[in-house]
């Protein structure tokens, strides 16, 4: 449309591509962290003492902002995941791809406010 | 255009459907040998990811949100939970569904970015290997547990859940 520069071959998508970008990113973090979150719990195995240990560090400061930022990416991936759903078999998903990540964006916004509240007010309490 | 023959418009007897028999079968996608398995894992991504939303949003749910959330998580926390079938079942599907989901996405993302055969040979490799352990390992953690541990004495240790007095005595 008005854009004057051609320098590169960049594909440059706009809701559609970003959407895809954070899907994949958000996917792969997941996966990574579930790994990790097996082994963690695995340690019930191993005795009482090594799982609380371990667990213990999910509840040092940094690690809540961290679990803030995880539960964000899967909360993203789980509703951008329903909206590829309803893009795939609704009939007007197509049409509406568009107006559903605006959805899918919105409820991100209120599910995470409602989790941090939460979740900090928890950690708080417990500290 | 303003052709009065309206065969040259559109031809008497229909267009062919494309791919009627024109293409040699060598070149058609559909009917070679991982076709039917890619659909297959096409739509596994949709049904796993529906399940997974329900099966993640009650973990989240019960573990973070209800009673002291991060604070109560610790090895009488989980006895408690997996004192219950429901809660083993549910973890061990959870499992299972997030692991292969995940796994397969993987798949795909290193069959779009690794471009030689080796590399991506390899990467697949570790990935399915990965993905095996992991899942082994947390179902015999899930079914191997031992909630109400006791020390040589045979007397219950100070971090079993409440229950165990109870059984154990
Ligand atoms: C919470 C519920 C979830 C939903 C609704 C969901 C949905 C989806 C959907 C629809 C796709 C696209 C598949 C395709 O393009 O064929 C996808 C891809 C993917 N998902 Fe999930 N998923 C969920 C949870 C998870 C979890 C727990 C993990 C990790 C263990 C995960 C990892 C991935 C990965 C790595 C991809 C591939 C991304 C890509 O190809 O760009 N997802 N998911």
């Amino acid at each position: 449309m008005t854009q004057t520069k051609t320098g590169g071959t960049l594909y440059r998508g706009r809701e559609g591509m970003w959407s895809w970008v954070v899907h994949r990113i958000s996917g792969v973090g997941i996966f990574f962290f579930l790994l990790v979150h097996v082994l963690d719990t695995s340690l019930v195995r191993v005795s009482p003492e090594a799982y609380d240990a371990v667990i213990g560090a999910y509840k040092n400061p940094i690690m809540i902002v961290g679990e803030i930022g995880l539960v964000g990416g899967i909360v993203f991936h789980a509703f951008n995941g329903l909206r590829i759903i309803l893009v795939d078999f609704w009939k007007q998903g197509t049409r509406y791809h568009r107006q559903l990540l605006w959805g899918v964006v919105g409820l991100w916004v209120i599910t995470m406010a409602a989790f941090t509240v939460r979740h900090l007010m928890l950690f708080f309490q417990g500290a | 255009m303003t052709t009065k023959n309206p065969e040259a418009v559109l031809p008497a007897h229909g267009i062919e459907a494309p791919r009627s028999g024109r293409i040699d079968p060598k070149y058609l996608r559909s009917g070679s040998g991982s076709g039917s398995f890619e659909m297959a894992a096409w739509l596994f991504m949709r049904i796993s990811g529906l399940a997974l939303i329900v099966l993640i949003f009650v973990h989240l749910w019960t573990n973070l949100m209800m009673g002291d959330g991060i604070h109560q998580i610790d090895f009488g926390f989980v006895a408690g939970k997996w004192a219950n079938p429901v809660w083993q079942f549910w973890d061990l599907v959870m499992l299972w569904l997030a692991m292969l989901h995940g796994t397969n996405g993987m798949r795909t993302i290193i069959d779009d970015y690794a471009e030689k055969d080796r590399t991506r040979v390899a990467l697949k490799g570790i990935l399915f290997v990965a993905s095996a352990v992991i899942i082994t390992l947390g179902t015999l953690v899930i079914f191997t547990f031992e909630p109400c541990l006791m020390d040589s004495s045979g007397e219950l240790l100070d971090s079993v859940p409440a229950f165990c007095h109870d059984v154990v005595g």
